[in-house]
Parts: structure tokens; C-alpha cells; sequence
């Protein structure tokens, strides 16, 4: 890319290194890959905007179903609507880098996963999870009996203090003990 | 002149607006601060100055630190109030809205400064334009800046050492912040900011920090240390661009999730080892036999014999390893036994006896703190009790980003979970518990069976392939040849197979089934490497036996020799007879070196021909074939093939134990199995990526890593021990190898010791390897592991003990709400009836009218203590301290509390 919008400001490089978990390297390409992500006139504005549809066809999350959830967990847009900066994008790829901590991840892990933005999951939250983990056809699909009894064993087992929801701290407590999450939320 | 005065008046000017616009500043951020104390600190100082007369300073001086100082300031107060910021954050938690109206306050609290410093500007310019006409405004105006300004000149000078110490604290606080803003889950434009601020912060103050000569110290300290900094940060991303094959494992990652590429991190793992392991014998032992020692054709060890002189170039026997490659470096025999070689007197015979055991410390130290490493991931502690969470949070597999893998996952994610609630449903009935015990054993017998026979098997073409190598292998076919080999790697092939027939009687659960089937191939090749190396200690005896015999025969061939020439005249000088005709011993340590090169070499070809044949081929012939077929290649029967992860790990596994048993006997091993594992990177990505179809299930990786490294360990152990027995039981052969002339190998210790060292360091020695020392250190770390477990288990039980005290502290801070709400409810009832009922009361009895302010104020007492009870912080899980992981966020607890406590 020799437009002038890939270079990225050295200074302000070094800043991003150490405010994420990429190497220098991979700022770059995130850099690049970002840049060909935007259209032609978007170019121009200083913080640009990528719509979510866009950030969506990157072949990392085009098959990941919590692909929605991601972009507006790290979207600060104020429109909601999931598009993403540049820096929120760093930082999207940073807490899925694989030398980030367990804390952060586990952080953005249950922002993704809650789905209404309540600061806890609820049956509902779950049942969207499974839901989404389930895939969309029929065939994959829990029926609600195994739903209820899933949701009911999951509950039992990780809400510590029994108040029918799942907060932050029983959820950091139950993935800390897992012994393939850090690997698991990578990309 | 007018101008310069004027430019003056204008630098003054501009300094007094700094000053200023700081010190407003600091009014806006600086509320916290005890005001009061500095403006006492304040008139104390200007006391003080008025004492001493400091008065006369110099002028530039005061001017350049008012500047620097005013400067300070501004960032100071620029601190406060962003910690003010911050601090309101945290108590408010990580409210996005939140955060974000406080982002904008903070703005436009900044935005409000530079208004008012354009305002400054205009003012000043204002100044110029109307100089003459200076109004009485400006004058008061300027009065206060003037004092303002001395307030700044006096601030550097007003730093207690208290607040000197406060200032450290905070610039520590500041640098532990940045080097921690990394791991805080803040969008980034916040993490910039703070990240500036407190870069500015630091710098600023750093500086102010020391006096005089430490100042300096200190800057250069600082210096140093940010480049030292740079220096790591730099030399971390060289370290990530140094590591082999990133990418090509990502992409194979991405389209084949977590655990296809676990094998090829596995493969490069181990190709660093060998490396390693390579590098070794290379260096001490290859290299300086082939410079510094004797060169070939100098003495019988280091030349082919007349006998094979004719073919030995030819290139069958090179590739089985005989002839010049033979009498070589590549193997044992070649090596001299001279103590000391070339100029640099290199202890060879120790070298490669100290290489030969440094090879299996090492591996066994890498293989161990891999696995404790590994142990320590998996976090330890109650390990099963969140089965269904795991596979709830944990099982989607981010690196997927094949829609077909994705698919998949989805089928497989399904699948579990109804397994999982299955199990959970039907883990007391089980219907038909007699048949699946039946057919289990069953299976097992069969599987036994398998092993039995093909370790006969393969005993019995070893004993075979003797008697054909004591007959001359010239008189034999290429299969008979290669029995051996051909018929290890077919049983290799061919009986997992089998096994996985096997196992479909067994109706295990997958993962269950996985390991089975993983433990059998183990067996069934553990199997076939002992019956191997029994087979070769057989042949080892054998060549002892013929050695014995012929070194009879060498001292009647020395004597006939000197009968021959002694005739002729008695002084002859020594007789010179080419090495390559001195008969010689059969060397059973390059035989056995031989063997192992063989048989890796064979390995690695079939490993290679049925990856081309079982999945190139395959592939081609389904893709192409399907346009003319009268069924669905690609979905139906033959379809493409999969990537075997736990065969492919396996075989890699036992080619490494291989290489272990038999390294000693060839150095060369090492090289070989750096150049196959290197190939196998390449040719195997390359399958991967062009013939093979994800997998149906899609496991995991993580979990069995430890598993893989469980039997690499077992299979170290297994292939150190003959090697060892035979280092330690065997007298090595007369007339080869760096040993020869000695009657166990590891006497070159002994001998090194006594010659080269002093003799204290020997009595020493010897005294330290006394039983009688060795066995009481020995029974000490037994205890001490015995100690480490207990108090492991003891701090186990101890953590299941807090989390049930936990659960029961919070059932009855619940019970306890519980209570305090349904109290509060029946007060409310009986105020309400108590209102209702009081004004007939007061119409009925006026008297009474002192008694019903009192129960109205109780009633509105229990009101309050009701509220109190309900919004409170009533104490969640999190922060009773315990085992759970602390953390900052929390949600906003009285919005949530009051529903929850409601409810019940």
C-alpha cells in the first residue's frame, strides 16, 4: 500500500506496542489489512470507520458465530452499530492474540457473551450461547427440554452465589480453571 | 531596540500567561489538595526567602526554572484531574456510558482551557495594539499574575521531603500503570490518553525527583532504562519473526482448528530438540574427529576393508549405510581411542561419552519442564466440577475460519452437549451393563492377541534375517534384505487399522475411544521396538562371540606374520601392512548404530510413500475420477481423507525414541532425523492444505497435550534403558570406537579423573560416589517428594474447604436478607393498618395523641431499617475474600439487588 493511510506515525506505533499484545509486525499488517478493508473516500477522514458488514467478511470471523458480539463489544461507536476504528480494531486483536492475559480475555469473553449488556448472564444470555454454538440449522439445534436441563446444570454448577445469574467473577472464577480457555479464545 | 524591548516584553508577557493558565489550572483540578497547607507552605517560604535575601539570583536563571516549573505545574494539575477521572471510574465500575460521559467531560473541561487560553492570546494581542493606553484593568490584571507568577517560582523550593516521597510514589504508581495499561480492558483511545499523560507525567517529574549530580544520574538512569525498553520490545519481535513456520501453522490452523495444528507445534517442538540434540554431536564429537583426528586410511578402524574395497562405493551399499559411509563419523567404529586429540588436546573418548549422556539429561530436562509447565496451565485444583461450563465458555474454537470446519464444530459442539446431558441423565441406570463388559473384554483379548502376534512376527524375521546375514547377504533377494524393516513399518501401518475396527465394539465415549486406541498403538509399538532390541542383543552376543574368536585368530596371524619376515633379517623395522588388510573385529557397536539408521531411514519412507499414496493419490483419484462415476466420490465411500492427529503424533513420538536409543551408536542420528523432520514440516503442510478434508469431530488439542507428553517421557525412559544397559553391561569391541582397550565404557570417567585432575578431586569423588552416601541422598529426596505431595494434596483439600465455606456464608447472608425483607414487609403492613386505624383512633381518643406520634416515628424507623436492608451493598460472592480471582469491574450492585431480593 503506498497511500500515505497505511503508513502509520512511528511514534504513535511504538505507543500501540505497548498498549497491546501484538508485535510490531503484526500492527503493521492489521494496519494494512485495515486499510484495504475501508473504501476510497473513507480514506481521507481522519479516524475512519469500518462498517460492521465489512469487519464481518474477514475470512478470521466470517465463520465465528459470535461474530456480531465481537464488533459491538469492541465498537465505540456511539451509533451502536458496531463499526469499528482502527484502534478498536488493534484491540479486538489484541485481547484474541495468543500472549494475552487470561484477565482481558476472560474480560471481553463475557462481554461477548452477554448478549443484552446487563453486566450478567442470565438464562437468557445462555440460551442465545448455546444457541449460537448450536449453529442455525434445525438438525444441530437443542430442543427446549435438553435447553432447560443444560441451562439448569450450568447454572448449578457455576453460580457460586446462587442468584440465578452468572456475574463476572464466577465467570473468570470458572475459566480460570479451564484448562483450554486461554487457547481457545485465539485468533 | 524599541523592537527587542518590545519582543521582551512579549516573552515576559507570554511566561506570565503560562503561568497563569497553570495555576487556573490547577484551581480546576487541584479541589483535593489541602489548600490551606500550601498557602501557609507559601507564606512560610516567602518568610524565608525574605530571611535569607535570596532575592539576588540570578534573574535568567529564576527565569528558565519558572518556565520548566510553570510547565510542571500545568501537567501536575493536568494529573489530578485525570486521576480524579480515573478515581470516579473505578468507584463507578466499567459503565461504558459512563466512562464515556466522563471521557467527555474531561474534554470538554480541556476544551474550556484552550478557550480560555485563545482568550489569553487575544488579550495579549489586545496588550500590543494598545500598548499606551494601558487601562486599569490590564494593571490589576497583571498585579495578579505577578503574584501567581511568584507562587510559581516558589514551588520547586517548596518540596517537603513528604511530598517529595508522595511525588516518588507517584511517579512509581505512574510507571507500574503503563507498564500494566497492556492487560486493562479499556477501548483504546482511553488507553492512549492515559498512556500520554502519564509518559508526560513521568517525564516531567523524574527529573524534578533528583538535585544536582543525582539529577542527573537519575535522567541517565531513566534513559538508559527506556532504551533498555526498546532494546527487549525490539528483541521480542525479533524472537516471534526468529520462530519457524508462524504462518504456515496459522493457515493450517485457520482451516483445520486448534488440533491439526497442535500436531505441527508438536512437530516443530521437537524439531527445536533435534536441533538441539544435533548440535551437540555435531560440534563436540562430528567435527573435531573429522579435523583434528587421525584421517581416514591411517588405521584399520578408519578403513574399509580389502574384502568390501571393490562395492563399496556402490550406491546400495551406501544407502545401507555400509561401505564408506560405514567407516565414517557417522558411526562409532570409526572413532579413535587416542585421549587426546590435535592441537587443542581435545579430550575425544570423553566427549563423546559426556555428549552421549548429555543428550538424554537434556532431553529428559526439556521433556519434564514441558509437562510441569503444561500441569501448571491446566490450573490444578477441582478439576471436573465444571464440565458443563467448559463446554459451554471454552468449546468454540476462535481460530476457525473454514465455514465447512465451522460447520463442523457446530455438529460436534451439539453432540457433546447432548452426550453431556445424557450422561448427566442417565449416570445411575445403565440397561445393558453385562454386554458392554462382554464386549469389551472381548475387544481387549483381541487386541492382545494382535500384539502377541506380530511381536512373534517380528522376532521371528529378525532371528530369520541372522541366519541369512551369516550366510552372506549376497546370495539373498531385496525382501530378504529388508524384512525387518518392511515388516515393522507394515505392522505399523496395518495393525491400527485393526485396532480401530476393534474398538468399535467397545462403544466408548470418543475421547474415551481416542485414548484407547492411543495406549494400544503405544503398546503395539513398544512392543515391536523391544522385540527388536532383544532380537539385536541376541545378535550382540553373537558378534562377542565371533570377536573372541577372532582376536584368538589376530595373534596367530601377528605371529605368522613375524615367522614370515623373521627369516629374513632379524632387525627388520616394523612390519608395514596396509590397514585395510589387518583383520579386525566385528564391531557390534556400529552394527547396532547401522540398524537404527536402517531403521529410521525405512520409517521415513513409508511414512513419506503412504502420505503420497493414501492422501495425494486419494485425493486425485476422487476429485478426478468423480466426474465419471456412477456414485458421489467426494461424499460417499472413499471420500478424501483425514488428518490423523494422534498417528501422525505417535509415529512422530517413536521415531524420537529411536533416535534416542540409538544416538550413541550413531552420531549421525541426530542429522538424519533434523533433515526428516524438516522434509515432513513441508511435505505434510503441503497434504494438509491440498488433500485432506477437516475432521468430523473435531477435538480439541489442549486437553491431551499432556497426554502426548506423558508417553514421549515413557518412551525416553524406555529407549535410555537399553541403551544404558548396554553402556554400562557391555565391554565395548577391542579394535573400534573411542572405548576400545577399556573394559566398560564409562571407565573414561574414571580415567579422565585420575589423569587429568588433581588427586584430591578424585579421593573426593570417590568418596561422594560411596554408597554409603549416595543411598541416604537418594532416600532424602524420596521423602522430600513424598513431603511436596502431601502438603500438594493438604492445600487441595484446604481450597475445596474455603469454597464450601464460601457457599455457606452465602446462603445465609441470603437467609439473612431473606429475613430482614420479609420483616420489613410485615412492619410496612402494620403501618399502613396502623395509619388506617389511626384516625378513628385519634377521632375516638384525643388523649392518646402523644402514643401515636411515637408509633408513627417507629414506623417510619422500620421504613428506613426496611430500605436499609434491601439496597444495601448486600455482600455478593466476590468479596468475601477466598479463592475466587479479584477483579474491578462489577456491575453496578444496587440497581441489580433490589429485583434479586425481592424475588424471594
Amino acid at each position: 500500500m503506498g497511500t500515505t493511510a497505511s503508513q502509520l506515525r512511528k511514534d504513535l506505533l511504538s505507543e500501540y506496542q505497548e498498549l497491546t499484545f501484538l508485535t510490531k509486525q503484526e500492527i503493521i499488517l492489521a494496519h494494512k489489512r485495515f486499510s484495504e478493508l475501508l473504501s476510497k473516500e473513507d480514506r481521507n477522514i481522519p479516524t475512519p470507520r469500518v462498517p460492521m458488514e465489512k469487519v464481518l467478511s474477514l475470512p478470521e470471523l466470517k465463520s465465528n458465530p459470535f461474530r456480531k458480539r465481537i464488533c459491538h463489544v469492541f465498537s465505540t461507536s456511539d451509533m451502536k452499530d458496531g463499526s469499528l476504528t482502527f484502534e478498536d480494531f488493534l484491540d479486538l486483536l489484541s485481547a484474541f492474540s495468543d500472549s494475552a492475559t487470561l484477565e482481558i480475555k476472560s474480560h471481553y469473553a463475557f462481554r461477548i457473551f452477554d448478549f443484552d449488556d446487563d453486566g450478567t448472564l442470565d438464562g437468557g444470555d445462555l440460551e442465545k450461547l448455546v444457541n449460537c454454538l448450536t449453529g442455525e440449522t434445525d438438525d444441530t439445534r437443542l430442543t427446549t427440554e435438553e435447553m432447560r436441563q443444560l441451562i439448569s446444570n450450568i447454572l448449578e454448577e457455576s453460580d457460586i452465589d446462587k442468584d440465578g445469574t452468572v456475574n463476572l467473577s464466577e465467570f473468570q472464577h470458572v475459566i480460570s480453571r479451564s484448562p483450554d480457555f486461554v487457547r481457545s479464545v485465539q485468533m | 531596540a524599541k523592537e527587542k524591548e518590545r519582543k521582551k516584553e512579549r516573552d515576559r508577557k507570554r511566561r506570565r500567561n503560562v503561568a497563569r493558565r497553570a495555576s487556573s489550572a490547577r484551581k480546576q483540578g487541584n479541589e483535593l489538595e489541602d489548600r490551606p497547607g500550601r498557602e501557609e507552605r507559601r507564606g512560610r517560604k516567602k518568610r524565608d526567602k525574605e530571611g535569607k535575601g535570596k532575592g539576588g539570583e540570578d534573574e535568567r536563571q529564576e527565569e528558565v526554572k519558572n518556565d520548566t516549573v510553570a510547565k510542571t505545574q500545568k501537567n501536575f494539575s493536568n494529573e489530578n484531574t485525570r486521576k480524579l477521572e480515573q478515581k470516579e471510574v473505578e468507584v463507578v465500575g466499567e459503565e461504558d456510558g459512563d466512562t464515556e460521559e466522563k471521557r467527555k467531560n474531561g474534554r470538554s473541561e480541556k476544551g474550556g482551557k484552550k478557550e480560555d487560553n485563545g482568550r489569553g492570546e487575544t488579550v495579549e494581542k489586545k496588550q500590543k495594539k494598545k500598548r499606551v493606553e494601558t487601562s486599569e484593568e490590564h494593571e490589576s490584571s497583571e498585579e495578579e499574575e505577578d503574584e501567581e507568577e511568584k507562587v510559581g517560582e516558589e514551588k520547586p523550593e517548596v518540596l517537603s521531603p513528604e511530598e517529595l516521597e508522595k511525588l516518588k510514589e507517584e511517579v512509581d504508581e505512574r510507571k507500574k500503570l503503563i507498564s500494566t495499561l497492556r492487560g486493562k480492558p479499556w477501548p483504546m483511545r482511553k488507553k492512549l490518553l492515559t498512556l500520554r499523560e502519564s509518559h508526560e507525567f513521568v517525564e516531567k517529574y523524574e527529573g524534578a525527583l533528583g538535585k544536582g549530580k543525582s539529577r542527573k544520574l537519575y535522567a541517565y538512569k531513566v534513559m538508559m532504562l527506556k532504551k533498555w525498553m526498546k532494546f527487549q520490545r525490539d528483541f521480542e519481535n525479533f524472537k516471534t519473526a526468529c520462530v519457524p513456520w508462524e504462518m504456515k501453522i496459522k493457515e493450517i490452523e485457520s482451516h483445520f482448528g486448534s488440533s491439526v495444528a497442535s500436531y505441527f507445534i508438536f512437530l516443530r517442538w521437537m524439531y527445536g530438540i533435534n536441533m538441539i540434540l544435533f548440535g551437540l554431536t555435531f560440534g563436540l564429537v562430528m567435527v573435531p574427529e573429522a579435523l583434528m583426528g587421525r584421517p581416514y586410511g591411517s588405521m584399520p578402524r578408519k578403513t574399509v576393508p580389502r574384502a568390501d574395497e571393490a562395492n563399496a562405493m556402490d550406491f546400495a551399499v551406501l544407502w545401507d549405510f555400509g561401505g564408506y559411509a560405514q567407516y565414517s563419523v557417522l558411526f562409532y567404529g570409526y572413532y579413535n581411542s587416542q585421549r587426546a586429540i590435535g592441537w587443542l588436546k581435545f579430550r575425544m573418548p570423553l566427549s563423546y561419552f559426556l555428549v552421549g549422556v548429555g543428550t538424554v539429561a537434556y532431553s529428559y530436562m526439556v521433556v519434564i519442564r514441558t509437562m510441569a509447565r503444561n500441569a501448571n496451565e491446566d490450573g490444578g485444583g477441582d478439576n471436573n466440577s465444571f464440565n458443563f461450563s467448559w463446554k459451554m465458555f471454552t468449546s468454540w474454537d476462535y481460530l476457525i475460519g473454514n465455514p465447512e470446519t465451522a460447520d463442523n464444530k457446530f455438529a460436534s459442539i451439539t453432540t457433546s452437549f447432548k452426550e453431556a446431558i445424557l450422561e448427566e441423565q442417565e449416570s445411575r441406570k445403565d440397561d445393558n451393563i453385562h454386554l458392554t463388559r462382554f464386549l469389551r473384554v472381548l475387544a481387549n483379548f483381541l487386541v492382545l492377541c494382535c500384539l502377541a502376534g506380530s511381536g512373534y512376527l517380528i522376532y521371528f524375521v529378525v532371528r530369520r534375517s541372522q541366519k541369512f546375514a551369516l550366510e552372506g547377504l549376497e546370495s539373498h533377494s531385496w525382501w530378504e534384505r529388508n524384512e525387518v524393516n518392511m515388516v515393522m513399518s507394515l505392522l505399523g501401518m496395518f495393525c491400527p487399522m485393526l485396532f480401530d475396527v476393534i474398538s468399535a465394539l467397545e462403544n466408548y465415549h470418543p475421547r474415551i475411544a481416542l485414548q484407547w486406541q492411543l495406549g494400544r498403538i503405544f503398546a503395539l509399538f513398544l512392543g515391536n521396538l523391544y522385540t527388536f532390541i532383544i532380537a539385536l542383543m541376541d545378535e550382540i552376543n553373537l558378534k562377542r562371540e565371533e570377536e573372541e574368536v577372532l582376536k584368538l585368530n589376530m595373534t596367530i596371524w601377528e605371529a605368522s606374520l613375524y615367522n614370515g619376515t623373521l627369516g629374513a633379517n632379524s632387525t627388520a623395522p616394523p612390519i608395514t601392512v596396509h590397514p585395510a588388510d589387518i583383520p579386525r573385529g566385528p564391531c557390534w557397536e556400529t552394527m547396532v548404530g547401522q540398524e537404527f539408521v536402517r531403521l529410521i531411514v525405512s520409517d521415513t519412507m513409508t511414512t513419506y510413500i503412504t502420505l503420497l499414496i493414501g492422501d495425494f493419490l486419494r485425493a486425485v483419484l476422487v476429485r478426478f475420477l468423480n466426474y465419471c462415476w456412477c456414485w458421489d466420490l467426494e461424499a460417499g465411500f472413499p471420500s478424501y481423507s483425514e488428518f490423523d492427529v494422534s498417528g501422525n503424533v505417535l509415529g512422530l513420538i517413536f521415531n524420537q525414541g529411536m533416535i534416542w536409543m540409538g544416538a550413541f551408536y550413531a552420531p549421525c542420528l541426530p542429522a538424519l532425523n533434523v533433515l526428516r523432520l524438516h522434509v515432513s514440516m513441508y511435505l505434510q503442510c503441503w497434504a494438509v492444505m491440498c488433500c485432506n478434508v477437516p475432521q468430523e469431530r473435531v477435538f480439541k488439542a489442549s486437553g491431551s497435550n499432556n497426554f502426548y507428553m506423558a508417553m514421549l517421557l515413557v518412551i525416553l525412559f524406555l529407549s535410555t534403558l537399553p541403551a544404558i544397559y548396554t553402556i554400562v553391561t557391555i565391554p565395548p569391541s577391542f579394535d573400534c570406537g573411542p572405548f576400545s582397550g577399556k573394559s566398560r565404557m564409562f571407565d573414561v570417567i574414571q580415567e579422565t579423573l585420575e589423569s587429568d585432575f588433581p588427586a584430591w578431586f578424585g579421593k573426593v569423588f570417590s568418596y561422594a560416589s560411596n554408597p554409603g552416601l549416595v543411598l541416604p541422598f537418594l532416600l532424602l529426596m524420596v521423602l522430600a517428594i513424598y513431603y511436596l505431595q502431601s502438603t500438594s494434596k493438604s492445600y487441595k483439600q484446604a481450597n475445596l474447604e474455603l469454597k464450601k465455606k464460601l457457599q455457606t456464608q452465602n446462603e445465609e447472608n441470603k437467609k439473612k436478607t431473606k429475613m430482614a425483607a420479609l420483616k420489613a414487609a410485615m412492619d410496612l403492613e402494620e403501618a399502613q393498618k396502623a395509619r388506617s386505624e389511626a384516625p378513628r383512633q385519634q377521632r375516638k381518643n384525643n388523649a392518646s395523641q402523644q402514643s401515636y406520634t411515637g408509633e408513627k416515628n417507629t414506623v417510619t424507623g422500620h421504613l428506613v431499617s426496611s430500605f436499609v436492608f434491601v439496597y444495601p451493598p448486600a455482600p455478593r460472592g466476590h468479596r468475601i475474600p477466598g479463592p475466587l480471582p479479584g477483579n474491578q469491574w462489577q456491575p453496578a450492585p444496587s440497581v441489580q439487588r433490589v429485583p434479586n431480593s425481592q424475588r424471594h
